[in-house]
């Protein structure tokens, strides 16, 4: 059984539709890429997993239970945790509290504030400042260790590229691969194709709203995602 | 010597006034909420006090035990089942219900308790003094209350400070929206806030009940102080709220000293003052706009 089933899903801002019937699976332990350009709904769909844009067709299931159209804070406590995009940091709590923030509603499992410490030191060594002290690079792994501290069973991660320098990306995404190493379930969405298709079993490419391509990264040839990517 | 006593006494009020604002801001911080009826919940505290002065044979101090709790319950229910409904829609849902809180507040009770004034009788030490020598003396109530906002403003302080409950205030103050994503559920948040606001006022009712008379329309003026400690002090600031209050009553007493009927007048033209010179008061927390 998969950890995560979508099915169908179709979500809505007013009048204007986002996403069209898109169905998608996640294995336990995988992590999986959505890849498209700007407007795709790669963001709209990650939202509406994590509850915060209502499903208004189409099922979501987490390990066999339907959990559509809950609050994000209901989410969680099931497991799955949002990296949202542009990191959002909580400009009056300090790094370490960032961190708690995220073990708000923690389930038992392997992330500790020590652990996350050792992934990413700067984060020790900076605990103290305001979190939005941080360079980008850093608050994109503040915000990633934020959400590690509930110990997702399925930690989604939105753009962790976006408006970052190619060296900082590259140790973002080899950090992701640790962290799917210590079995973290994580599905990847990202614009930067060349980083994500390194690290995920099987991508996803959604266009206008629906999965354009999906497959195993290694079976997919560059005219294939172009093509699936912008159209053709 | 006169003069230096309107200055102790009006520090010492200032420790009221911070009373009353604490919720207020405390409220205000979190949601973004302005509490129109705040001052009518504290006439409420002490109205129920009352009851449970002459119901139980209580002294007023400690049926504050019952009251504050019943208050925190008050708030919490408020939120949940009303004032959570107006959130995300702009300030003036909120400003609206909130005076019609008031209103409803003040006329029930005046058909519960008429217009007739009441008073908190604590049996002796609201009349005691302490001779702090050369003549001045100060109300060991006055003291008491004064220590008592101070406590209480440190208590809250550690609260928001170091507690999960604190950082979730400050997170959900900052971002609501990504706070839920965090896992905190900011509509029960916010009914710990409101519970937690009304648990304070309901103090600061008893505490001016014991003080001084009261009756069913006192509320509003209570609102009013609590707002000038609040923008003297600056918004998010605590301490800056006892500052603010300190302020206020100094004004105020030192005011009255110049002529007995120019007390309220004078705060509220330094209230004024400061609105002109610092808009965002004295010590408003420095915020990053981006």
């Amino acid at each position: 059984m998969s950890l995560l089933a979508v099915r169908e899903l179709s979500t809505f801002y007013g009048d204007f539709q986002a996403l069209f019937g898109i169905s998608l699976e996640v294995a336990e332990g995988e992590t999986v890429a959505v890849i498209g350009a700007n407007g795709a709904g790669k963001t709209t769909f990650l939202r509406t997993l994590a509850g915060a844009l209502p499903a208004a067709r189409g099922s979501i299931a987490l390990a066999g239970q339907l959990v559509g159209n809950r609050p994000p804070h209901a989410l969680v406590d099931l497991g799955i945790v949002l990296v949202p995009e542009g990191r959002k940091i909580f400009p009056s709590l300090s790094v370490r509290e960032n961190l708690e923030i995220g073990a708000f509603r923690r389930r038992p499992g392997p992330w500790t504030l020590e652990r996350i410490h050792r992934l990413f030191p700067i984060l020790d060594e900076r605990r103290d400042q305001p979190g939005t002290n941080l360079s980008g690079g850093e608050q994109q792994m503040l915000a990633i260790g934020r959400g590690l501290m509930a110990n997702p069973r399925l930690l989604l991660v939105d753009e962790i590229s976006l408006g970052l320098a190619p060296v900082v990306v590259k140790h973002l995404y080899a950090v992701l691969t640790d962290i799917a190493r210590e079995g973290t379930t994580l599905l990847v969405v990202e614009q930067d194709v060349s980083q994500v298709l390194a690290v995920a079993q099987r991508v996803y490419c959604f266009r206008k709203g629906a999965v354009s391509l999906a497959g195993a990264p290694e079976r997919l040839s560059r005219a294939e995602i172009a093509a699936a990517y912008f159209g053709a | 010597m006169a003069w230096l006593d309107a200055v102790v006494q009006g520090i010492l009020l200032g420790g009221l006034y911070a009373l009353f604002a604490t919720g207020l801001s405390l409220i205000f911080g979190v949601m973004r909420l302005v509490n129109l009826a705040h001052g009518d919940f504290s006439i409420l505290a002490a109205f129920l006090a009352v009851v449970a002065v002459h119901a139980l044979e209580l002294n007023p101090l400690v049926a504050l035990a019952l009251v504050a709790p019943i208050m925190a319950v008050v708030g919490y229910g408020l939120q949940r089942l009303v004032l959570n409904r107006l959130l995300g829609r702009g300030i003036l849902p909120a400003v609206l219900v909130t005076f019609g809180f008031s209103v409803v507040i003040q006329n029930g009770l005046l058909q519960i308790f008429s217009a007739d004034s009441q008073r908190l009788n604590p049996g002796g030490i609201e009349t005691a003094s302490l001779a702090l020598g050369g003549g001045l003396a100060v109300g060991w109530f006055s003291l008491l209350t004064f220590v008592l906002a101070v406590v209480l403003l440190g208590a809250l302080q550690l609260l928001i400070g170091r507690s999960a409950i604190g950082r979730a205030f400050r997170a959900s103050s900052d971002d609501g929206d990504t706070a839920e994503l965090m896992g905190i559920d900011n509509r029960r948040l916010y009914g710990f806030a409101m519970a937690l606001s009304l648990a304070i006022v309901a103090i600061a009712g008893v505490v001016l009940g014991i003080r001084t008379t009261f009756t069913f329309a006192s509320g509003p003026d209570r609102l009013l102080f609590a707002f000038e400690a609040v923008i003297i002090g600056g918004l998010g600031s605590l301490w800056g709220t006892l500052v603010g209050g300190v302020i206020l009553g100094v004004a105020q007493t030192v005011g009255a000293k110049l002529s007995p009927g120019w007390g309220v007048l004078t705060g509220h033209l330094v209230f004024l003052a400061v609105l002109l010179l610092r808009p965002s008061g004295l010590f408003a927390k420095a915020r990053r706009v981006d």
